[in-house]
């Protein structure tokens, strides 16, 4: 039966990783490399590395350091941050990456989905969103590490990528970023039924049973920044991952049978 | 020493770097004639079908990796879209495939009555319909990651080692003689994929302790 997945969502910013709340005010948590390795321990599902100033900084992804990173990963490691050409793409997958997610360039070039989807597979090609909602509720899609506001609405955005090729979108609330206050359930159950394609859902879970209610609202997949970093009340850093038994027992009414 | 076979497509790195973990010597090789001198290969493959094919044609390796694997009974491991070029071809594409184990890769289908995402991504259960030395002791519910759209179909008997499901029941892992092949991923798989790899180098020959 195919398993639901609780995957940990690292943000790379310069050399360390970092946690933000909402898209902002980046907070230092430690080496990649030792973080990497820890969750590897754990026997993580999968994880996914973003790194989150690549495009503002109008440069291309740290190909050393992902490569260092994926060394230690026996697990599917997904990478996000600044890709806007095949040939990054080409390079990343030659590194050792499985998936590569791909935000600001497909929503400005949405030919890039097709070529990609074409050359390397779609299961290796994951469409981005990053979501706010704007001053009258509406849920809208940015780019840009949350900077540029596309006008565009979440699910239709989704319904195109995946029209186009992408075999996976990854969903990311800005709003609940950071907050551990829970997903946005709705969003998630907005897209998730809109496609057919794998959605993770990222943004707000403040607790293992966070985790369950948005693989409930239609994600295939949980990710997590703060909840798998941070441990009590103060936030002191703590690379934590539930044990393969505890995700099945949390995950047991969803997992197929 | 295990060769892994690098035509362009596939995780080479990390398959390199599981085989070095379980203590197995392994090298990669590009050209026909380095193929020629391999003891034992792993076809690892990520992407698409014809891209696969045509690669390996572009680059010489079809006629010396048939020369070893049906003429010298050199053990083979394809893994992923490694295991469906194993077959005749694939609805994913036009090129046929190498042909050496009987079978087509079809589609995955999703309709009302079994709705399924469509590409088959993340961790599954393989349930072991026959023995075999690579699923020797593989450990209690042993689970490994997928990532495919497609899988092989039209297998003859005896062929298949152990099956998934997702939606459609399809072939987890094939074996025959010398030839196997997995559909998902065991340099993605920690233990289980540590594992698998272990039973195939302890059966080509190329684990040193």
């Amino acid at each position: 039966m195919l398993q639901k997945r609780a995957i940990p969502c690292l943000l790379l910013k310069g050399s360390g990783f970092v946690k933000t709340v909402r898209f902002r005010n980046p907070v230092y948590l430690g080496d990649p490399i030792n973080i990497v390795r820890l969750f590897n321990d754990k026997e993580a599902d999968e994880l996914i590395v973003l790194d989150i100033t690549a495009t503002i900084e109008r440069r291309a992804p740290q190909y050393q350091a992902i490569a260092t990173l994926t060394s230690e990963c026996f697990m599917p490691l997904c990478y996000g941050g600044g890709v806007q050409t095949i040939e990054q793409m080409r390079k990343l997958f030659s590194l050792g990456i499985e998936k590569v997610s791909v935000n600001t360039a497909f929503v400005q070039n949405p030919e890039l989905i097709t070529e990609a989807a074409e050359l390397f597979g779609s299961q290796a090609v994951v469409g981005s969103i990053d979501v706010k909602r704007d001053w009258l509720g509406r849920n809208r899609a940015f780019i840009a590490s949350g900077r540029k506001n596309t006008g565009l609405d979440p699910t239709a955005l989704a319904r195109d990528f995946e029209r186009r090729g992408a075999g996976e979108i990854l969903l990311n609330s800005v709003d609940r970023d950071g907050t551990m206050t829970g997903y946005d359930v709705d969003l998630i159950r907005d897209v998730a039924t809109a496609v057919s394609v794998p959605v993770i859902a990222c943004g707000g879970a403040g607790s293992d049973k966070d985790l369950a209610v948005a693989i409930d609202a239609g994600a295939s997949a949980a990710a997590a920044g703060s909840l798998f970093v941070y441990q009590g009340p103060h936030r002191a850093v703590l690379i934590n991952y539930p044990s393969g038994q505890e995700l099945r027992q949390l995950f047991a009414d969803s997992d197929e049978p | 020493m295990i060769s892994i076979v690098d035509y362009g497509l596939g995780n080479l790195a990390s398959i390199a770097k599981m085989l070095d973990r379980v203590g197995a010597e392994c090298n990669f090789v590009r050209t026909p004639e380095a193929v020629l001198e391999a003891t034992s290969l792993i076809l690892p493959g990520v992407g698409a079908f014809d891209h696969g094919m045509s690669n390996l044609r572009a680059r010489g390796l079809v006629e010396p990796l048939t020369a070893k694997v049906k003429d010298e009974g050199t053990p083979l491991l394809g893994l992923c879209l490694g295991m469906h070029l194993l077959t005749h071809g694939s609805e994913e594409g036009k090129l046929p495939g190498l042909g050496w184990i009987q079978g087509r890769c079809v589609r995955f289908r999703s309709d009302a009555s079994s709705p399924i995402k469509i590409p088959h991504m993340g961790w599954n259960n393989v349930r072991i319909v026959r023995e075999h030395a690579l699923v020797h002791d593989l450990g209690e519910n042993p689970r490994f990651y997928f990532v495919h759209a497609y899988y092989a179909s039209g297998l003859s008997e005896g062929v298949e080692v152990a099956r998934a499901t997702h939606g459609q029941e399809f072939p987890a892992i094939i074996a025959k003689g010398n030839i196997a092949g997995v559909q998902f991923h065991p340099e993605k798989s920690h233990t289980f994929g540590m594992k698998l790899l272990t039973r195939f180098a302890e059966s080509s020959g190329a684990v040193t302790l």
